[in-house]
């Protein structure tokens, strides 16, 4: 006797499918919300083309490349610097966050809710803060890239550690090696590729990160696309926007290019 | 040296034995001292484990001399590699006690604890080594216990005594000439070899091997058992060794303790017994 197959599509039951029209409701208030008008998408294609023939070609006068130039290499600077001290204080805390490592879970908890808090506030947020702070300049947004960067690397440093295998650290533990000790010597070393992939992940998205940081005065090169706009200078702000492009198309290939080398290694 | 320390438990009726009542396998009332000719190295007085409501063994009692070789057997889940890691104290007993020579691991915390399991070495089924590191830092390593601290945490920034006592020990198991190669760069065989090393680096008093050639084919197992076999017991090592293959068990091990159904159900020399002896504890 031939078996019968399975319907291709199971009926939902009445609960799955409230859930899918409150999906719905939710997903049309939301759009609602964001002000979404197809009239404004219709017409917005000439408005763009409007831009575009104005920005084009860009602005490649020397004077004005050499400055843009010089911008981006502050911005690389802020960038760089904010994520090696992030990433290198992001050591330790994720030690403390790590559950089961050296701290207790009290320590844990506390340190996973101030890293949590640290994530929820956007980069350009913590850039105005630090211009209140240390005053207008690439200081400020590289303080900001910086806990920006503590924000995300002592998270998921703390939860790489966490899934490292417990072997190794269990053998130097039988023999009577010090917390610190397993940490350093077993911990640390299984799970620095992992280390390696999300610190060059924190670096790619500082570079992102630093492009936008001049729009409230943090340095580098942002400052001249918010002036380029201002001052209704597109062809400027275009070769902004395509020097950004390069950038950070080039910082994610060469980050690409590390992890395989470096991670790779290890195989 | 085999038969004359044998000390403890023995209900071996349930385990097929021809005579139980023969004096290869003596019955003896759990938690009874003998009297010892060496000292005892570790002593299990009514130890239970427990997680959460599972039980894993109950009122594990017995003694070992220093220097003797201890086989621990059973199926999978008879609770071999946790009664081990309540000797070495990595976990905690739920009742009874564990005295690691001389001391109650059960009670011990802190620096006590680690001064205690600075005398011991652990060889487990995995390896257990650092994969990115050279075989040389994996094997310093072992002296952590004793030397805590920076300066043990890679060859190179070990103080030369440390460096000269990890290629001695990788000189005793044949690999002094892959010092500087990384450990995940190793076959099974010479992984297992290193961890014996490591093990073996502080001149331990008592070791743990957690099934060491489970994860080795059958002529690699054989080496590093001989080999593991040969090292401790030049240096009257106290041995307690957790196996699935009886013949290790009777070749290798002066005494077999056998964990079946959460008890021990044998506590004999290994001379007394034939492998037809240990089926029972499979069952």
């Amino acid at each position: 006797m031939t078996e019968l197959a399975p319907a291709r599509i199971e009926r939902p039951s009445a609960l799955s499918f409230l859930g899918y029209v409150l999906g719905l409701v939710i997903l049309f208030w939301c759009l609602a919300g964001a002000g979404f008008s197809l009239d404004k998408v219709m017409t917005a294609p000439p408005r763009f083309a409007d831009f575009a023939t104005r920005a084009f070609p860009p602005n490649l006068e020397p004077q004005v490349l050499a400055r843009l130039d010089w911008k981006m290499v502050e911005t690389l600077q802020i960038a760089v610097a904010g994520a090696v001290i992030g990433v290198i204080l992001s050591v330790p805390i994720a030690l403390l966050a790590a559950r089961g490592l050296i701290a207790g879970p009290a320590v844990n908890q506390i340190v996973r809710t101030i890293l949590g808090f640290i994530r929820a506030v956007p980069d350009i947020a913590w850039a105005l803060v630090f211009v209140v702070a240390v005053g207008l300049g690439p200081f400020a947004g590289m303080l900001a890239i910086a806990v920006d960067t503590i924000g995300f690397c002592g998270r998921f440093f703390a939860d790489d550690m966490e899934a490292t295998d417990k072997g190794p650290a269990e053998s130097l533990t039988a023999t009577g090696a010090r917390k610190i000790d397993v940490v350093a010597c077993a911990t640390i070393p299984a799970a620095m590729p992992a280390f390696v992939s999300t610190g060059l992940y924190a670096f790619e998205k500082a570079v992102r990160s630093s492009t936008i940081l001049g729009l409230v005065g943090a340095g580098g090169i942002g400052i001249e696309l918010k002036v380029g706009f201002d001052l209704f200078d597109y062809p400027t702000a275009m070769t902004v926007i395509l020097m950004i492009a390069v950038v950070v198309i080039a910082i994610e290939h060469l980050s690409g290019w590390a992890r395989t080398r470096i991670i790779g290694e290890q195989k | 040296m085999r038969a004359t320390r044998n000390s403890t438990i023995s209900s071996v009726s349930d385990l097929g034995l021809k005579d139980p009542a023969a004096p290869r396998v003596q019955p003896v009332v759990p938690g009874a001292r003998s009297v010892l000719v060496s000292p005892v190295d570790i002593e299990a007085r009514h130890v239970a484990k427990r997680f959460g409501e599972t039980a894993i063994f109950e009122d594990v009692s017995f003694r070992l001399a220093r220097g003797e070789a201890v086989a621990l057997v059973g199926a999978n889940g008879a609770g071999k590699s946790t009664l081990l890691r309540c000797l070495m104290g990595l976990i905690p007993v739920s009742s009874g006690s564990v005295h690691l020579l001389g001391e109650e691991t059960s009670g011990a915390k802190g620096a006590a604890l680690r001064g205690l399991r600075a005398q011991v070495g652990l060889v487990s089924q995995k390896h257990n080594l650092v994969p990115r590191l050279s075989v040389l830092s994996n094997v310093i390593h072992g002296l952590l216990g004793q030397s805590p601290g920076v300066r043990h945490w890679s060859h190179m920034l070990a103080p030369e005594a440390s460096r000269l006592a990890a290629m001695q020990a990788l000189g005793k198991v044949g690999l002094a000439d892959f010092a500087t190669r990384r450990a995940d760069r190793l076959s099974g065989g010479q992984s297992q070899r290193v961890a014996i090393a490591r093990a073996i680096v502080s001149r331990p008093k008592v070791l743990f091997a957690d099934e060491p050639c489970a994860s080795l084919d059958p002529s690699a197992g054989e080496d590093v058992m001989a080999l593991f076999f040969r090292l401790v017991k030049d240096e009257g090592v106290t041995v307690v060794f957790t196996s699935h293959n009886i013949e290790h068990a009777l070749r290798f091990g002066d005494r077999v303790l056998g964990l079946s159904n959460g008890q021990l159900k044998l506590d004999a020399t290994a001379a007394s017994l034939a492998p037809s002896d240990l089926r029972g504890l499979y069952d």
